[in-house]
């Protein structure tokens, strides 16, 4: 299978034969579309998530689609117990042949439910946090050993500044991005890139039908947009480009008046 | 939870009418199952690309759902040439994927735009139905969600009653969730289209009866605007596909998708730019242009979808939108029939831009399937004061004559003049009301026309 990324001055090698690639929480729309992406670029795939049906519906499409190899594999990000027996079995049998892995688990929730109803709290929380770096720090260690690959995870704009909207989904992608950062750091000298991508409004089942949404993106580019930022071995990508500068705004709003702001 | 949906204007194709629908577009078959069971509407309909030209796939009153999001590829076979994939596929991918190894569709409408589940709910026919029939022939069998959450597998074996209930059904017994489908191996993407001009209605026909059997696809383009000996002077379209080896050999790739300059209509015509003056004079031009001529290498996209190639053409029509009437008319005395109709349309100085004529073969055994063996008239007529008595009027003429209107165009029929047309419709009836006792499954069409009560 011939590998389509390039080299990069300041990006990572790939060698040949490094094509398969790893997703999970792939029945998202922004994964889903991210994992179109890599097929169309003659990747591999292995689709992790809960849904069996929706995720074999994605690989035979996969398959049909783009000719390329695409498997499935039962993952629960809040089963966390589970899930370095489940991601050995999987990063053993893929082997060397594994480019990287990208973790789309995201959970907006409801915030005002959340605030009263800890069990609510608690789903946010461990769905956007604990349950991917649990998942990332199996992950890390595995590419750490390689001493090559890629690790991608999906963050938010959110995690940017705390709103009451959205606080506590925010926390945990704040969290997401920082531990984000640390994992960059310690990676660094074992080649491994790690991308954070901070998207902002994207046309998914997590904003359909909230109102008073603009400039909402589709999951086609903003999967795009992922795989560009990979390839190009990029540390940080909001996307679309402009949330960058918006949330460099919104972040030089000094507390005093943000507090008293209805964001 | 709430399932989440957008409440926006919605119309079919000819932009007429528009209702204020509430949107749902599930992302994986559990959440489309979650939405029918939450009841949060008094009904649903599902919704593809919105081709239907009228209010088959709106609802006023309740949910519509739209499956763009439920669009994959779920098996092929490569040598019985059996797709199967989910109802929200496009026919356009169907072709982009498949013809490369070999496949085309079956059977095809005027667009490519339409989904795989639209094409069963409509039966919809192409310019070999004289040959083939409509799309459910090819269907081998289709999954179907039923009102109370059970999935039923249908084929002509198996719920037989079910699965010719709702090829045609307009989606009204279920939601069609995937299906297989036959596909037609060729070896080129290539048409042999021989071009005729017919000097008037029984020329065209006459010259229809005697060859259309040499061709797998006949159509015909007609001036409805002259009069006269002249009343439905036409022009014969039909071709077969051409195979590899009879291509020049300047086209490498046989199979390969042409590629064509695409058109946008930016914004809405006003209302008079298509009048019995401009089109008149198109029609000349392209009844003039053209020539008698045989074997033509025309690529699909043009043969079968020469539209297309412009997007949003439904905005030449104006803000007001059109209504596209297309009419089945039995063998016997559809040449009446179909000479009454366009006098009468001459005489209204009303502009079909777009006319267009074919013959049926036998009819198709969906209870609600439009083809009836004889003849069917398509025509475009843009929305303007006094176009629906006009075509309450058309409508018994039709009726007259043992014909009738098809749903997936139909925006104004009443609920007399369907039940008249269609015999069926107390077997389907019955059919629904054991499939979907609560009617949880309707549409404004269904309730304009009297097939649900609410």
């Amino acid at each position: 299978m011939v590998c389509y990324l390039h080299l990069k001055p300041g990006g990572w090698a790939l060698s040949k034969g490094d094509n398969t690639v790893l997703i999970l929480g792939a029945t998202s729309a922004i994964a889903s579309a991210l994992a179109r992406e890599f097929a169309a670029h003659h990747f591999d795939l292995v689709l992790g998530g809960r849904d069996s049906e929706e995720l074999g519906a994605l690989a035979s499409d996969l398959g049909l689609r783009y000719g390329v190899r695409a498997r499935t594999l039962f993952f629960d990000a809040l089963d966390t117990p589970a899930h370095a027996a489940s991601l050995q079995t999987a990063l053993s049998e893929i082997g060397n042949a594994l480019a990287g892995a990208v973790v789309c688990i995201g959970y907006l929730g409801d915030q005002a439910k959340g605030q009263d109803d800890w069990e609510e709290a608690r789903l946010i929380l461990e769905t956007n946090f604990t349950g991917c770096v649990s998942a990332l720090n199996i992950l890390a260690s595995h590419f750490e050993r390689r001493r090559a690959g890629f690790i991608c995870a999906i963050s938010s704009v959110a995690g940017d500044r705390g709103r009451q909207s959205n606080y506590l989904y925010g926390a945990a992608k704040a969290g997401l991005s920082v531990y984000l950062e640390g994992l960059r750091n310690r990676l660094y000298p074992a080649h491994v890139k790690v991308l954070t991508v901070k998207p902002g409004f994207v046309d998914t089942r997590m904003t359909y039908g909230r109102g008073g949404l603009f400039l909402v993106a589709s999951p086609e580019s903003v999967g795009k947009g992922i795989f560009r930022a990979i390839v190009k071995g990029k540390d940080v990508v909001y996307l679309p480009w402009f949330w960058g500068p918006v949330m460099l705004l919104v972040q030089s709003i000094p507390e005093a008046i943000f507090k008293r702001l209805r964001t | 939870m709430s399932q989440g949906f957008v409440t926006q204007p919605l119309s079919g194709w000819g932009r007429f009418p528009v209702e204020q629908c509430k949107v749902y577009r599930p992302e994986s078959r559990r959440q489309l199952a979650n939405i029918l069971e939450s009841c949060e509407q008094p009904s649903f309909i599902s919704y593809g690309l919105g081709r239907s030209y009228g209010d088959a796939s709106l609802n006023s009153r309740g949910g519509v759902v739209r499956h763009t999001r439920l669009n994959r590829f779920l098996a092929f076979d490569a040598q019985a040439g059996v797709l199967e994939c989910e109802a929200g596929v496009s026919l356009a991918e169907i072709i982009h994927y498949f013809l490369p190894r070999g496949f085309f569709l079956p059977v095809t409408p005027g667009t490519k735009f339409v989904t795989v589940g639209g094409a069963i709910a409509a039966d919809v026919h192409g310019k070999n139905h004289h040959q083939d029939g409509t799309f459910g022939n090819f269907v081998l069998d289709f999954q179907l969600l039923k009102s109370d959450g059970e999935q039923l597998s249908c084929s002509s074996n198996n719920n037989s009653e079910v699965f010719w209930a709702t090829l045609g059904g307009m989606g009204l017994t279920g939601v069609i969730l995937s299906a297989r489908i036959k596909l037609r191996p060729v070896t080129s993407a290539w048409v042999l289209v021989d071009y005729q001009k017919a000097t008037n209605l029984e020329d065209a026909l006459g010259r229809m009866t005697e060859s259309d059997v040499r061709y797998q696809y006949s159509v015909a383009w007609i001036d409805c605007l002259a009069t006269g000996r002249h009343t439905g002077r036409a022009i014969l379209m039909r071709g077969n596909h051409a195979s590899a080896n009879e291509l020049p050999a300047k086209i490498r790739r046989p199979l390969a998708e042409p590629s064509h300059a695409r058109w946008t209509v930016p914004f809405s015509f006003p209302s008079l730019a298509l009048n019995s003056i401009t089109v008149g004079t198109f029609n000349c031009l392209y009844y003039g242009s053209h020539r008698n001529s045989a074997r033509q290498l025309v690529d699909f996209e043009k043969f079968f979808y020469p539209l297309d190639a412009i997007y949003h053409w439904n905005r030449m029509y104006g803000r007001r939108g059109f209504v596209q009437y297309q009419v089945a008319l039995p063998l016997e005395g559809g040449l009446e029939g179909l000479k009454e109709l366009l006098t009468r349309l001459a005489r209204s100085r009303r502009a079909s831009f777009l006319a267009v004529l074919k013959r049926f073969g036998k009819s198709d055994p969906g209870l609600l399937s439009f083809p009836i063996e004889g003849y069917t008239l398509a025509l475009d007529l843009p929305v303007a004061s006094g176009l629906i008595p006009l075509l309450h009027e058309l409508d018994r003429m039709v009726l007259n004559y043992g014909g009738r209107i098809y749903l997936a165009k139909d925006a104004v029929m009443t609920s007399q003049t369907f039940a008249a047309m269609y015999p069926n419709l107390g077997k389907f009836r019955a059919i629904k009301s054991k499939l979907d006792p609560h009617g949880l499954l309707s549409s404004s069409q269904a309730r304009r026309l009297g097939i649900v009560e609410r």
